[in-house]
């Protein structure tokens, strides 16, 4: 089988900062990656990057997703393509109804594939089915995009958007932050429904917690800019045991920082 | 050697032929504003609420007048709704600045209310014109003046006492010319107590390859207890140099609401002069602006509190893209002895671009104590995170810059007390940001516009 998402030696900096320094990362059809790591060792960035976040330079490597050079894609193409970023921090945009920021990303995905746009009917009903999933409030459904939700409601408000948009790749950065257990298992379960054997899960998360919900094939450790370790799931108990200072020393030859 | 004195020389020569073309009632003012305009000049830039606008520039150029009240060939064979349709108005036309009636809704207003044209007025028009015209407006301002002075024509509303005329009355001002014209058109309004109108009046440019210097004087009288919405929407075209002068009166307990929007111009100053002069008064006072190519916006505002027991709520805002320059200067007066007033005064903008500006200069003068009062000034960029996180939801980046800009116009949006006006103006903001504003047949002006418009 063929790699969905081929990352090679990839590198990248924010405002002149080497951040990403050398990334090497397979991800095929049907599989749930988990990226862990301590904090700044860049897990947010390749996020980012992989979304074509405009902030970080790519200086170096390619990113080949779905047989297309991802890298020169626009973000919106991206999108379009089946890459799908949940933010760790939504963004909250006043002004913006969530029905018609929905709307607009459900049509130009079709247009980019040559389809009509969705009738207002088809269009709420795909709404009312979707926001199931995640057990969105309609109330939620019908106010500005994020302006005034919950940590909670906008972390299922991601995966909401991810379940109208069926992407091939979903990267999950850091979802479980800001939840307690019961939104958490929603969110999770959420995720976990629209699983198939044709898409793919990066998981990001700095716990275990996430991961006893939504199961990885295969566990990264990601520090200082590279995946230094990798595992299958019991990677992530390991760490969770005993932190992330035995990486560090492993890898640095010295104890923490 | 000012701007004005071609004007000026202008009357001196051929007055006797404008005043032929005009009324009594109109006639009466024009020695007066001769005489103001002796020995005066235009505001020019970087005079005092002048910061961008050079009004003695727009003036100097050679423009032509229809002192004579030639007959303009203008195409009624279908009717123009200009880009508010689907909106139920009594309509009425000015053809450059003459008056040219409605033809569609005679008889529809309710008894005792006059629509009427300031040059051809009947005996009971005429009473109220030469009652109210030029009371309003002060003739020492030179822009006043300068309109008073060759001003030949215009439209009367006059709303009597406790009547409610529930049908919005809607006026379409277009501008059509083969050569390079100003027009002078004055536009008079009262209602009287107890009385409840709304008025929409339409800016638009059919020839937009002319240029045009278009001066408008506006006087409002809304009497004690009355309600009257006054929206004014210019659509015209990028030759269009439009200088609006705008000036109300507020009774006792009355409630004003303006609306001043800015769809597509040219060179635009506007002034919005209201005196509240009677306590428990309600004034509204909204603007819009959307400004790209080379467009020049310009708002000047002042609400003078001249009494106590009243409420102002001032909102303007702007979105600026490519090389477009707006200003806004906006002051409030409350005045000794106004206790109890409430002034509120924001002005919020965004330059899309970074070849846009934006000049604002918010000022409050309070010279009372127990009163409520503030003010504030923002001008900023589109937020980047929104415009990225959209995009990682496949919403192109224009696409996203559009839900943005439209986003920041809603409250202004909101303000609007009409609902099919509202709807009709989300619309019609959506269609602009878009950059598909005003494909209506009847409008070919803001198609060359479209050009401007950076996709």
């Amino acid at each position: 089988m063929t790699a969905m998402l081929e990352i090679k030696d990839l590198h990248a900096q924010v405002e002149g900062k080497e951040i990403l320094k050398g990334i090497d990362l397979t991800v095929k059809a049907g599989e749930v990656h988990a990226i862990m790591g301590p904090n700044g060792s860049g897990k947010s960035t390749l996020a980012s990057v992989l979304a074509g976040n405009p902030a970080f330079t790519v200086t170096g490597g390619s990113v080949t997703f779905n047989g297309k050079d991802l890298l020169s894609l626009s973000p919106e193409d991206r999108s379009h393509e089946g890459l799908f970023l949940s933010f760790q921090y939504p963004v909250e945009i006043p002004g913006v109804s969530m029905v018609n920021f929905m709307r607009a990303a459900v049509n130009e995905k079709r247009k980019y594939f040559h389809q009509e746009p969705l009738s207002a009917s088809d269009f709420l009903k795909l709404m009312r089915e979707k926001r199931a999933i995640v057990e969105l409030d309609n109330k939620l459904a019908s106010r500005s995009v994020n302006e005034g939700f919950s940590g909670g409601e906008k972390k299922r408000n991601e995966i909401f958007q991810m379940a109208m948009l069926e992407p091939r790749l979903s990267i999950l950065d850091e979802t479980d932050s800001g939840l307690d257990i019961d939104a958490l298992r929603t969110v999770a379960g959420g995720v976990n429904k629209l699983k198939t054997d044709n898409n793919a899960t990066i998981v990001i998360t700095h716990y275990q917690r996430l991961l006893d919900y939504i199961k990885p094939d295969l566990v990264h450790v990601l520090y200082k800019g590279r995946i230094v370790k990798t595992g299958g799931p019991e990677l992530a108990l390991v760490l969770e045991e005993k932190g992330y200072d035995w990486i560090k020393q492993e890898f640095d030859g010295t104890k923490g920082e | 050697m000012s701007a004005i004195n071609q004007y000026t020389d202008l009357y001196r020569q051929f007055g006797r032929r404008i005043d032929a073309a005009s009324s009594p009632v109109l006639n009466a003012l024009r020695q007066a504003a001769l005489a103001a305009l002796d020995g005066r000049r235009l505001p020019a830039k970087g005079d005092e609420n002048y910061e961008v606008s050079d009004l003695e520039a727009l003036y100097a150029p050679d423009y032509g007048l229809n002192i004579d009240r030639l007959d303009v060939a203008a195409d009624t064979d279908e009717p123009f709704r200009c880009d508010v349709p689907n909106l139920s108005t009594s309509l009425y036309y000015i053809f450059n600045d003459m008056y040219h009636g409605s033809g569609f809704t005679s008889g529809t207003l309710p008894e005792g209310v006059m629509v009427s044209s300031l040059r051809n007025a009947d005996e009971a028009a005429s009473k109220i014109i030469g009652k109210y015209y030029g009371s309003i407006a002060p003739i020492d301002d030179p822009q006043v003046a300068l309109n008073t002075l060759l001003a030949q024509d215009g439209i009367l509303v006059y709303v009597p006492a406790r009547t409610v005329v529930e049908k919005p009355i809607q006026l379409v001002n277009l501008l059509r010319a083969a050569g390079p014209l100003m027009t002078n058109r004055r536009i008079l309004v009262v209602v009287e107590a107890g009385a409840q109108a709304k008025m929409l009046v339409c800016d638009h440019t059919q020839t937009a390859d002319v240029d045009f210097l278009n001066t408008q004087v506006v006087e409002i009288y809304v009497g004690e207890g009355a309600t009257f919405d006054y929206y004014d929407l210019e659509e015209a075209s990028g030759h269009t140099h439009r200088v609006s002068s705008l000036w109300a009166r507020q009774e006792a307990g009355s409630n004003l609401l303006i609306n001043g929007i800015t769809l597509m111009n040219g060179t635009t100053r506007n002034d919005y002069h209201i005196d509240i002069n009677g306590e428990r008064a309600e004034t509204q006072l909204l603007g819009m602006a959307i400004g790209s190519g080379s467009q020049h916006i310009d708002n000047h505002t002042y609400i003078g509190h001249n009494v106590g027991y009243c409420h102002s709520n001032e909102l303007f805002k702007y979105v600026l893209d490519d090389d477009a320059v707006g200003a806004f200067t906006g002051k409030i007066l409350v005045a000794p002895g106004s206790p109890r007033t409430e002034a509120y005064q924001s002005n919020r903008n965004i330059c899309a671009s970074d070849r846009a500006r934006m000049h604002t200069k918010p000022q409050l003068e309070i010279y009372t104590d127990d009163v409520k009062c503030g003010h504030g000034a923002t001008v900023g960029q589109l937020d980047e995170e929104a415009m990225f996180y959209m995009q990682t939801r496949g919403i192109s980046c224009h696409e996203a810059r559009t839900l943005l800009m439209q986003a920041f116009m809603s409250d202004v949006i909101d303000g609007v007390r009409l609902e099919a006006l509202r709807d009709r103006l989300r619309h019609l903001v959506e269609k602009r940001f878009a950059g598909t504003l005003a494909q209506c047949r009847s409008c070919t002006a803001a198609q060359a516009c479209h050009a401007k418009i950076k996709k």
